[in-house]
């Protein structure tokens, strides 16, 4: 085993599949001079020269050029800055990269990572810290992945970019700089998109979450664990096409289920969990189910404020132990 | 203008009219047949602009790419589709090319490169230039790709995203405006203060063209051109081909904006296979019972793609997840 961090793990997941394949390419804002806003694309310009590629400020362009790339046979990844850019260029993600197989009939193959940093950091208030996973999940046509943790960040971005499908992967700000375990170079176990994690097994509630809400979920299984309550936590890791046997599956052991995301609650991807659920599994639960997520409010700059959006995991024990 | 002396071969002439009335044979078709309520959801005709296409493709191979527009059955025909596959796709029947899953306005023919017709208008810069950067800059071949679009879909900002990268880059693309004066119900005068949109390749340092869109040959000489600049490295070229939009924006359009006699005034002075005629004849490279006889053999193809569209059966609806995904 070794310790390196989530940004580490995505460029060790470009590196190999570039090294393997000459038609894979990165382009995106300040990503060959700098290696990434967040050093997240560090050492590739120089291991790939002329295949990490700084564009201009042109979101429509780097998504719909990425789609042009992916038509002609290259295997793009394309990087969004910030996840909250991707309003800009969201024909080019829901009418062209989402529909191009579809509508020509399966002539088309679109693949395609289109990498998304995501989050609140320290203050960066309402354009530049949003958590918009679940816009993503509405759009057939996209797979939609957000690793909570190094070694799943690697592993799933290798799919991602081996998948001819296009894949939307959320990479948590906060988690780039996060460290965890992977086993050496070449041992790691190959991640299949669509499959979640039982990160720890429990037979008194099961706990669902996903990307940098897995602090949360994990946080909160801690601290019920003392009161002796055996949390099960799930890590979703894929929300489109997501694992809802595996879901279900605990849910009918635990009896009860909580959900929790850094994004807003309403119309969030707990919602979908929820709801299917509650329209599979009703029977099986011993209380309500309980959903964790953001208010409906714009993210606040002030730090007094923007506490207030955030979830912590004594949110999720208080509302659990009611669940009893 | 730019109008250029050039020799052509009889069998180059005879190309660029057989394209061009397998166009408009296939559009009056799929017009006769929308209005007789045969032909599902909505189409838009590239009736009196067939030269604009045919021209552009003439210069292009077959690995070269096209993007196209939701006006696109005019695009597909030229760069060489199957025109039976075509009219049952418009039928939306699983012979189409597209198994009945797109249907006029997403059109394609990846084995011709036409990489889609698409809904969206303006929808295509980025794509076409993202394909000549993969092309140039990854893969690593000489291919070259084509954006068509029209004045109204020169307002979109897609537009500059696009022309930028394409000249910051020495991209293999060329831009070719179908000047058609209308965007859907707007004159386009009215919302642009441009006479020429070509005028704004400058802002760029692209060169900007200004052809006759309903001569083939002004259009095929500015396009072949354009292909052997972006070929050579040279980058993009804008191509205005000013042409006018005969039909209403769509099939059954009412066509309230517009005074129809005005139309088809433009239609009998302007009808791009009637310009073909005079100068083929001038040229003398076809004679009018040669092209007559063209005329005739494009009727019996689009009337066998039409029985070819109606002989076809429509998906199986057990079939309607397929494609979504790829795995």
């Amino acid at each position: 085993m070794r310790k390196i961090t989530f940004a580490e793990a995505t460029q060790e997941a470009m590196a190999e599949t570039m090294a393997k394949d000459d038609t894979i390419f990165a382009m995106g804002e300040d990503l060959a001079r700098q290696g990434g806003i967040f050093g997240q694309f560090k050492g590739l310009p120089q291991a790939f020269p002329g295949r990490i590629i700084d564009t201009p400020i042109s979101e429509t362009f780097i998504i719909g050029g990425g789609v042009g790339a992916a038509l002609a046979g290259a295997r793009p990844v394309v990087d969004m800055h910030f996840a909250d850019f991707i309003g800009v260029p969201m024909d080019e993600v829901f009418n062209q990269m989402a529909k191009a197989r579809y509508m020509f009939g399966g002539q088309a193959k679109v693949p395609l990572v289109l990498r998304a940093p995501d989050g609140m950091t320290i203050q960066g208030a309402a354009q530049h810290s949003q958590c918009v996973e679940a816009w993503f999940t509405h759009i057939p046509g996209v797979k939609v992945v957000a690793p909570s943790n190094p070694y799943d960040a690697k592993m799933v971005l290798k799919a991602a970019i081996e998948c001819d499908d296009p894949v939307i992967y959320f990479e948590n700000k906060i988690l780039y700089k996060e460290k965890g375990e992977l086993p050496e170079k070449g041992e790691e176990v190959p991640y299949t998109i669509g499959k979640a994690r039982v990160e720890r097994e429990g037979t008194d509630v099961t706990i669902v979450s996903y990307s940098i809400g897995m602090k949360n979920a994990r946080g909160a299984a801690d601290l019920l664990a003392k009161d002796g309550i055996k949390a099960e936590v799930i890590d979703l890791i894929t929300l489109s096409p997501w694992d809802k046997e595996t879901v279900l599956n605990s849910v009918k052991k635990t009896h009860r289920l909580c959900i929790v995301h850094e994004a807003v609650k309403q119309g969030g991807f707990g919602a979908e969990i929820s709801a299917t659920v509650a329209e599979q599994a009703m029977e099986y639960l011993d209380a309500p189910i309980l959903r964790y997520g953001a208010p409906f409010c714009p993210i606040p700059f002030a730090p007094t404020l923007e506490k207030m959006v955030r979830v912590f995991p004594e949110d999720l024990v208080k509302g659990i132990k009611g669940m009893f | 203008m730019a109008t250029k002396t050039a020799t052509y071969t009889k069998e180059q002439a005879a190309q660029f009219y057989e394209t061009m009335c397998t166009i408009r044979k296939f559009e009056e078709t799929v017009k006769h047949d929308f209005l007789a309520g045969e032909i599902p959801g909505f189409v838009h005709l590239y009736i009196g602009e067939e030269a604009i296409a045919t021209g552009v493709c003439a210069a292009l191979r077959k690995d070269d790419m096209i993007e196209s527009t939701h006006r696109g059955h005019g695009h597909c025909v030229a760069k060489g589709a199957d025109v039976k596959r075509m009219m049952a796709e418009i039928y939306g029947k699983k012979e189409g090319l597209c198994q009945g899953r797109g249907g006029s306005m997403h059109i394609a023919d990846f084995s011709v490169g036409m990489l889609g017709a698409n809904g969206v208008v303006g929808g295509g810069y980025n794509l076409a230039t993202g394909a000549a950067l993969a092309n140039k800059m990854i893969l690593k071949n000489d291919k070259v790709s084509v954006v068509f679009f029209g004045d109204g879909a020169s307002n979109r900002g897609t537009f500059h995203e696009a022309m930028n990268v394409a000249s910051a880059w020495k991209l293999p693309v060329i831009f070719v405006n179908e000047m058609n004066c209308w965007a859907s119900t707007t004159p386009y005068r009215t919302t642009c203060n441009v006479e020429n949109i070509s005028d704004r390749a400058a802002g760029y340092h692209v060169p900007g063209v200004i052809v006759d869109g309903q001569d083939v040959f002004a259009v095929y000489e500015a396009a072949k051109e354009a292909v052997a600049r972006a070929r050579a490295g040279e980058g993009p070229t804008f191509i205005e081909a000013k042409t006018y939009r005969i039909e209403g924006h769509f099939v059954g359009d009412p066509e309230m904006y517009r005074d129809h006699a005005e139309t088809q005034k433009i239609y009998h002075d302007t009808d791009p296979l009637k310009m073909f005629r005079q100068k083929a004849a001038e040229l003398e490279l076809m004679t009018a019972a040669e092209c007559d006889e063209l005329d005739a053999k494009c009727e019996q193809k689009i009337k066998a793609a039409k029985e070819f569209a109606l002989a076809g059966e429509y998906p199986d609806a057990s079939e309607y997840l397929k494609y979504v995904y790829v795995d």
